[in-house]
């Protein structure tokens, strides 16, 4: 036991702590009053918020007039901003299932921070679908139901499933969440002192008792849920590339888009998530649960998923090339040198070059450059969802409909604000419940599990 | 020990080992009413209590299969039958775009019944109550021991027999549980008046909630502007023209499109006379002329103008158009009659333009002529 063995894994929880300083350590959040810091933190997403707040109030009033988007790029920063937090959300579900389907214990430790910001990222996306409709209290219209009208939703449209697809992320995304979070509740409702806090644990946790006749059916049900989550992950950003592939337009019709489509959300979801564990395990010395080697598995995903991305971008080119077809062929090398050469530079460098230097060991194990290139990546990757849109719809078949897309104020002011609102969620989530799984943090730790003496 | 009653007996444990080797000595004992609590699940525990595996993934199979066929038929029926549509060229049952619809509808149905299931069958909710809830037992196992309990029910439980093997399996403590009667109930609380009434209320809120907002609430103002919109409708009253009438009268002596005036008003000699066809009898004329005749003429005059009407003498019958009279007619007479009338028969010159009327003409000289032909008519 004493002698070290290079044949087992690198630990998952460093330094060997206890169960109960592992309980005491994830609860002390919920149990202390939030720092000058927290408010500081939550006055500036507040601000932000309310900034876009005040960007909705004038397109609900005014209309969608207010926006940039003009006669042919019909879809502008609303759809950009969809795509972009869709794909933010897609690491949480690969975290939290794909990695459990794998085996890939260290996942323990961020999942269900992960988890959560899914759900606020794809809490933020639905709202720009909803504004772009113009008339978001006509949003009803999306469902099929049975109206005055007698009709029903057009199911052969990729507008209509990705009302399903979304819809149905959200509800499975936030079951498995809460399913997780049930025996934490448990745990914090036998340690709550308060009445209210009790009364509230007790009401979540829907009566768990860490029964192993019950954690039998939880450990296959949360098994069954991460067989159900993983191809609707893949299934929902497969579906909002139909958005754009389906249609006929130069630039978007391509059947690379879903592969192509899916590896950029992990991309940019993974980079996001990286950039907030960097703080919650800073501010909440959790740098022994949510480890460096964490943080460069995770850099070992960025720079897999970004060299995806890359192969993407030179095989649309070599499509456009080798398909013969001139508008296609036209629209590449429109991305690439036209009007938005800017934006198309941007991206290339954002996701494809700078994620190149994880490469290097020190520099996926350095945590102040690693943020920055995660930065950088999700700047690159709301750039490749605003080239794709609006590059192909400025220029499309018809030379005299071109027009060149200027964002105005407000659009700007909503795009701020869907971050304010994400980071809001994200704030009020680490104060009000664990932000790492117990129970799946306990099951990892060293001597947590019987070692069958003799076997 | 009036109001309290032994639940079972609780060992608690150190280690993951000695709750492993405490469970699999407690189920070689032959005790069936028995649990094992630990604050995260145990590698090995199911095969140490004998537990059958968890048939949870059937359910998910079963509603998986349920919400794909169910998703299918609907789609199908909405598109095909209850209001078909051709929508890009696809046909009514485009089973390809229909695949991403069903797919999501088969992981939604699926994930909520498995864990619905589970929170209602194998975790016994509403009964949120249980006697271990709020004990010092449960408040160490949820944090970093590992604790079992044989039930005071079990047909072999016996507590001096239960203490001491508990001691020899290395137990840090070893102690009673007790509850409360009126506190803890154990029966099934799915089926009381109360939760039920809890579900019924559910319903009716989300659902009535539903049916107002989509139904009442988006066609009331201010959201009926696309239906009342500022401006005249035809045949509507306008209080701002002095006449009182939305619609404006066309300036006087305005002609309309394409507007003919018929110079043979009440002079059918001279329409005899002066009016020559102008088609001749191609068979694309005389095609038209049938169609024209067999539309408006036949119903009083008969497919072969006998004057054979088939409206049964509820209008009266005209003559026949074979007679000696209106062979002799020119084609001009015949116009004549077409355009303004003639007893009881009205005008049809809105129902067939100048050219239909020649056509007709022609069409009538054709019928005439297959019942008077001569023998040089035959070939």
């Amino acid at each position: 036991m004493n002698t070290v063995d290079y044949t087992q894994e690198v630990p998952i929880v460093e330094g060997r702590p206890t169960l109960q300083e592992i309980n005491e350590l994830i609860a002390k959040p919920l149990d202390t009053k939030p720092d000058k810091k927290f408010y500081i933190a939550l006055a500036v997403t507040l601000s932000m918020l309310t900034l876009g707040v005040i960007g909705l109030g004038l397109s609900f009033y005014y209309g969608t007039g207010m926006w940039g988007n003009n006669n042919p790029v019909g879809w502008g920063f609303p759809i950009v901003n969809f795509v972009f937090w869709v794909g933010i959300g897609h690491a949480g579900t690969l975290i939290s299932a794909i990695l459990f389907l794998f085996r890939q214990k260290w996942r323990n430790g961020i999942a269900r921070f992960a988890e959560g910001m899914t759900i606020f990222a794809v809490m933020t996306a639905g709202i720009f679908p909803l504004i772009h409709i113009g008339r978001p209290w006509l949003a009803g219209y999306l469902i099929p139901y049975p109206n005055q009208h007698s009709l029903w939703v057009d199911f052969n449209s990729p507008l209509v499933w990705d009302v399903f697809a979304v819809s149905t992320y959200f509800a499975v995304s936030f079951i498995f969440w809460y399913v997780g979070l049930i025996p934490d509740l448990a745990t914090l409702r036998d340690r709550a002192t308060s009445k209210i806090k009790k009364t509230v644990y007790s009401l979540f946790s829907l009566g768990w008792r860490h029964s192993n006749r019950h954690w039998q059916h939880y450990e296959m049900v949360y098994l069954v849920l991460a067989g159900f989550a993983t191809p609707l992950v893949l299934s929902v950003h497969t579906i909002v590339s139909f958005d754009f592939a389906v249609a006929i337009l130069p630039g978007w019709h391509s059947t690379i888009f879903p592969p192509y489509f899916v590896a950029g959300a992990v991309f940019s979801g993974f980079a996001m998530v990286q950039n907030v564990l960097i703080f919650i395990r800073k501010i909440f010395n959790y740098e022994h649960i949510i480890t460096i080697n964490t943080l460069d598995r995770m850099n070992k995903i960025i720079i897999l998923t970004g060299s995806m991305v890359g192969y993407a971008y030179a095989m649309e080119f070599f499509t456009a090339w080798y398909s013969g077809v001139q508008p296609e062929q036209f629209t590449f090398i429109n991305r690439a040198f036209g009007p938005y050469a800017w934006a198309y530079w941007i991206m290339v460098s954002c996701n494809v070059l700078f994620p190149q230097l994880f490469w290097f060991k020190k520099i996926r194990r350095s945590i102040p450059i690693m943020f920055i290139i995660a930065v950088l990546v999700n700047v690159g990757m709301w750039f490749e969802r605003f080239v794709i849109t609006v590059t192909s719809l400025s220029r499309d078949y018809l030379p005299s409909s071109w027009a060149y897309f200027k964002p105005t104020f407000v659009d700007m002011a909503i795009l701020i604000g869907s971050f304010g609102f994400f980071f809001t969620w994200v704030l009020l989530f680490t104060k009000s419940l664990p932000v790492v799984s117990i129970a799946e943090i306990k099951s990892v730790i060293h001597g947590a599990q019987p070692t069958h003496e003799g076997h | 020990m009036t109001d309290k009653n032994l639940y079972c007996y609780a060992g608690i444990f150190d280690t993951p080992d000695q709750i492993i080797n405490a469970a699999k000595k407690v189920q070689s004992d032959g005790y069936t009413k028995y649990d094992v609590n630990t604050p995260y699940p145990i590698h090995g525990m199911d095969s140490a209590m004998d537990l059958k595996p968890s048939l949870l993934p059937y359910v998910a199979l079963v509603v998986g299969f349920l919400g794909a066929a169910s998703a299918l038929f609907f789609m199908w029926w909405t598109n095909s039958v209850d209001y078909p549509l051709i929508i890009g060229g696809k046909p009514f049952f485009a089973l390809p775009a229909y695949i991403p619809i069903t797919f999501e509808i088969t992981v939604l149905s699926a994930s909520i019944m498995t864990v619905v299931t589970m929170l209602f069958v194998i975790f016994k909710f509403p009964n949120n109550s249980h006697p271990l809830h709020d004990t010092d037992y449960l408040k160490q196992v949820s944090v970093n021991k590992y604790g079992i309990v044989i039930l005071a029910d079990d047909p072999k439980f016996d507590e001096s027999n239960i203490k001491q093997v508990f001691a020899s399996l290395g137990a840090s403590q070893v102690f009673p549980i007790f509850y409360h009667e009126e506190v803890i109930n154990f029966k099934p609380r799915i089926f009381e008046p109360k939760f039920i009434w809890f579900l019924i209320i559910l319903f009716v809120l989300v659902s009535g909630s539903t049916y107002i907002t989509l139904n009442k609430l988006m066609f009331l103002p201010p959201y009926n502007w696309m239906m009342k919109q500022n401006k005249v409708i035809v045949q509507e009253k306008s209080e701002f023209f002095k006449n009182g009438k939305g619609m404006r009268m066309p300036v006087e002596g305005t002609v309309a499109r394409g507007f003919l005036p018929y110079e043979f008003v009440n002079k059918p000699e001279l329409a005899a006379k002066d009016l020559l066809n102008p088609l001749l009898p191609t068979k694309y004329n005389l095609e038209l002329g049938k169609t024209k005749y067999n539309i408006y003429c036949s119903p009083c005059h008969g497919y072969h103008a006998e004057g054979d009407s088939r409206l049964r003498g509820q209008f009266p019958n005209p003559p026949s158009l074979h007679s000696e009279k209106v062979r002799s007619w020119s084609d001009g007479r015949i116009f004549h009659v077409i355009t303004e009338g003639q007893n009881v028969m009205p005008s049809y010159s809105s129902q067939l333009s100048r050219e239909e009327r020649w056509a007709v003409i022609l069409y009538v000289r054709a019928l005439q002529r297959s019942l008077n032909a001569k023998e040089s008519d035959l070939p």
